[in-house]
């Protein structure tokens, strides 16, 4: 097929394309206009049954529970793809992480790196911590708490180099954590089955107080696990793209 | 069927002021995705990745949805750049 062809099939196509989006557009509800029953009604009777203020989380974690298991898995399954994927492969040879050549000069990491990087680490932490612990509370979760928490080990590896970060999160730990992650998740959900109930339905106490860090009952056991989960997950998968960058070679 | 009646806090500012920040966003939002597409050097357009995630946890924000903001931030604005970053070191390295 010449260009000339090429481009009249994609104008073709593209106009199509155009077409049916178009056409999709104009039977779209209006700007704001949210036609289904869902919504309302959840934000009626969410925080008088759950306890929790933040009824985001309340649908992820408890309404629509069973989706986020779903969800929580995918994850799980990513990083062990990218483990896989980025293994050392049989011709490859893997470098250690300590200098090979000790007397060489390497130039030091800027300070302002550094001192940056150090200074944002301790907060970032505590963010991620309270991101994930406040899921019932405020417009938060697991999975942001998660991924905010992960960014914190990238910080100490920009802070210092790739082997204090190995330190920080070696492997075997931050595995067995995201199993635990992914399985309390689902062990949670067992716990209400074993005691008589719908998978995933609430058995804790929800506590008094909606909106309070103790309220809610397994949403915020939930976000806990979902949190452990994501954080070891996405240092696991930034550690093995550093690792593949840094220490495995192709032989020469 | 009736919308949910208007809440008033403290924090309500007018409709239209609301409206303008929103459009003044999405504005902003299809011109940095343009400008992800455009730009040609590889580094570069990952640094505009980045700017466009912020962008865009800000445009989730204008409407309401402070969590996706959260999500947007961390994975849109750091993570998915760093991902590419630390992969176009690792392809350099085996280019040279």
């Amino acid at each position: 097929m010449t260009p000339r062809q090429c481009r009249w099939v994609f104008l073709v196509a593209g106009a199509g394309l155009v077409a049916f989006y178009l056409w999709g557009l104009t039977a779209l509800p209006g700007f704001g206009h949210y036609p289904g029953p869902y919504g309302p009604a959840v934000l009626r009777i969410a925080v008088e049954q759950t306890k929790a203020t933040g009824v985001v989380s309340a649908v992820n974690f408890d309404y629509r529970g069973f989706d986020t298991v779903g969800e929580e898995f995918i994850l799980f399954t990513a990083a062990a793809g990218v483990s896989v994927v980025l293994r050392k492969l049989r011709e490859e040879r893997e470098r250690s992480a300590v200098d090979e050549a000790a007397d060489r000069d390497v130039p030091p990491t800027s300070t302002a790196v550094r001192t940056v990087a150090l200074l944002f680490t301790g907060p970032v932490v505590v963010l991620g911590w309270w991101l994930a612990s406040h899921a019932q509370a405020n417009p938060s979760g697991g999975f942001q708490g998660g991924v905010v928490l992960a960014t914190a080990f990238v910080l100490v590896y920009l802070a210092g180099e790739f082997l204090v970060f190995q330190r920080f999160s070696p492997v075997t730990l931050t595995d067995a954590v995201e199993a635990v992650g992914a399985g309390g998740f689902a062990a949670v959900g067992l716990v209400a089955v074993l005691l008589g109930l719908p998978y995933l339905k609430d058995y804790l106490p929800l506590g008094q107080m909606a909106g309070a860090v103790s309220s809610s009952g397994t949403i915020a056991l939930i976000s806990f696990f979902v949190g452990l989960e994501v954080a070891a997950a996405f240092i696991l998968i930034t550690g093995e793209l550093l690792e593949q960058t840094l220490l495995i070679r192709r032989p020469a | 069927m009736s919308a949910l009646a208007a809440v008033h806090t403290p924090y309500t500012v007018p409709v239209a002021m609301m409206q303008a920040l929103q459009v003044t966003l999405l504005v902003l939002v299809a011109a940095g995705a343009t400008a992800v597409v455009l730009i040609q050097d590889r580094v570069r357009q990952v640094l505009a990745l980045s700017v466009y995630g912020v962008l865009l946890a800000l445009l989730f924000l204008a409407f309401q949805a402070p969590d996706v903001t959260l999500s947007e931030l961390t994975v849109g604005a750091v993570v998915l750049p760093a991902v590419l970053l630390i992969t176009l070191a690792k392809v350099r390295k085996s280019e040279e």
